[in-house]
């Protein structure tokens, strides 16, 4: 008899004590951020959209080999030494690779940041931004480069043209041994 | 109480007052249920530190209406192997019989829609009505969690049916009648001659203010377990059951249950304002007494019950299907017997 009555007892406070939490939390400053109006900061080490800073980047594709699901997709062309137009990049040395495609699947990535350790040069890095969802999933490659594809052709054949003159160069200075320099020049194209 | 409604008195008793009177609970109850999903939405929220609904209009005050919306839109969807014609009515005779309860509620002074001396009798008689509705729907869905939250819920019905009329049937004692009219216009004055302090009466009545408090409690928790509201939800228990009776519906005939809980919610808390809380007498004597201060501190005193219910949703947790039935039959039942008893004695040697 006495148990019921206690276990009564215990229900009611226990209820009362519940409510009256309930009800102080009516009146607390409220969690929610009104997203789109309102923005959580984003602290600066925040690992969101990387970005390329493409004066800085030599084209080592280091990037591109420590990248775990192959987001990034690079290609480089040579920097032939008479092209007119020539360029410096940020640390003052010559570029010597032109970066014919710099290009990363957004939706592929998954913001690990290893490109970023890889980099030699701090040229990829992540930035803050972080709402830039689109409706169809093809408009998250993003294309970093700076040449246009014009450019591209135009560096590609000059490339073509030098490694075709110091061929015949080659061919002219020594005619023993062709079938070793074929193979060599085989692997460089490579 | 010849004739307890001012439209009768004004344009005599036609069948064009008749309708009107019909229709006016049923405005104002789809008022209040948009005005109570509302609510419940905004203090879930900010009990739970959120801010809930703040898009749709100031504040997300429109928010009832777009969910309105968004419900006639949706698909209505009937199961095929569920029994046509019980699964579609289920739906309205819950709502009807949520509705039907509005027909004796004592709005003011001059409004009751209808005034008969078998008030209390008649909602509770009608009450019942809902279980109906809930095990045809459950049963027709021919779904298993339908038909467990069916049988859970008429389970939970009967057993605090029972508490609910002993707190019911004490006040009736003490007042010596069952119309509500008469009930209310008992309790006018002071607040002290509400029957939650024992009704008016001499100094005598101290004996029984416990009582009368003990009974609005039980009458209270009952209430709660009719409505199948938290912590008593067990036949619509998500954990468990999805949805309970009303996992197969959706579209409109689910917004049909949905509206009818909420219109019940009110038929309660309109129960415990008329025969514990005063009705519609002002707390403080002649101070904004009359037919239209009447209505208000009748809708006041209703709504701040459905608030209370509401702020016990998301406090307590759901009971289990055993301490259900032991806070039913073993703690409510007796208590209420005992409180009916010494009501009985109380008024026996007045």
């Amino acid at each position: 008899m006495i148990q019921y009555i206690k276990n009564i007892w215990a229900g009611i406070s226990s209820s009362l004590i519940g409510m009256k939490i309930t009800f102080m939390h009516l009146f607390v400053k409220k969690v929610t951020i009104q997203y789109p109006d309102k923005r959580f900061p984003v602290p600066l080490n925040a690992r969101n959209r990387l970005f390329v800073e493409m004066n800085r980047c030599t084209g080592c594709t280091s990037c591109a080999r420590a990248c775990p699901v192959k987001c990034i997709d690079i290609e480089t062309v040579k920097v032939v030494a008479d092209d007119p137009q020539q360029e410096m990049l940020q640390s003052g040395l010559k570029r010597k690779l032109w970066l014919a495609r710099f290009d990363i699947d957004f939706a592929k990535c998954c913001f690990c940041g290893l490109c970023t350790d890889a980099c030699p040069t701090d040229a990829i890095k992540h930035s803050t931004e972080y709402e830039y969802s689109v409706y169809n999933v093809k408009d998250l490659l993003y294309k970093f480069q700076t040449l246009t594809p014009v450019q591209v052709k135009e560096k590609e054949l000059m490339l073509a043209e030098f490694q075709a003159k110091e061929k015949a160069n080659k061919a002219s200075a020594g005619t023993k041994a062709t079938d070793n320099k074929d193979t060599d020049e085989k692997t460089e194209k490579e | 109480m010849e004739n307890a409604n001012f439209l009768y008195d004004l344009f005599g008793k036609n069948i064009i007052t008749i309708i009107i009177v019909i229709c006016l609970p049923l405005v104002f109850v789809l008022v209040y249920a948009l005005i109570a999903i509302l609510a419940e939405l905004k203090i879930s929220a900010w009990i739970q530190e959120r801010l809930g609904p703040m898009r749709t209009g100031p504040w997300g005050i429109l928010q009832p209406i777009a969910e309105v919306v968004k419900l006639l839109q949706k698909e209505d969807i009937t199961p095929t192997n569920a029994s046509k014609l019980l699964y579609n009515l289920a739906p309205f005779i819950i709502f009807t019989g949520a509705y039907a309860a509005f027909a004796v509620i004592p709005f003011s002074q001059y409004f009751v829609p209808s005034g008969i001396n078998l008030g209390l009798f008649y909602v509770f008689a009608i009450g019942s009505i809902s279980a109906i509705g809930l095990v045809m729907g459950g049963w027709a869905s021919n779904n298993k969690y339908s038909l467990m939250g069916a049988m859970r819920s008429v389970g939970q019905l009967i057993s605090y049916e029972i508490p609910a009329a002993m707190a019911i049937l004490s006040i009736v004692v003490l007042s010596s009648s069952m119309n509500m009219q008469v009930i209310n216009q008992a309790q006018t004055g002071w607040f002290w001659n509400w029957y939650l302090f024992g009704g008016p009466g001499t100094i005598a009545k101290i004996w029984v203010i416990p009582f009368t408090m003990v009974l609005c409690l039980i009458y209270f928790i009952s209430s709660l377990a009719e409505t199948n509201r938290v912590p008593f939800d067990i036949p619509e228990g998500e954990s468990e059951l999805v949805a309970g009776f009303h996992t197969e519906y959706s579209g409109m005939k689910w917004a049909m249950f949905f509206f009818a809980e909420y219109a019940n919610m009110f038929v309660v808390a309109a129960i415990l304002t008329t025969i514990f809380l005063g009705g519609w007498n002002s707390p403080f004597n002649t101070f904004m007494q009359g037919p239209i201060w009447g209505s208000f501190w009748f809708v006041a005193k209703a709504c701040s019950i459905v608030i209370v219910q509401i702020w016990i949703r998301w406090t307590l947790p759901r009971f289990r299907v055993d301490q259900l039935m032991y806070v039913g039959w073993k703690v409510l039942l007796p208590i209420s017997f005992i409180c009916f008893m010494a009501i009985s004695l109380f008024v026996m040697l007045k």
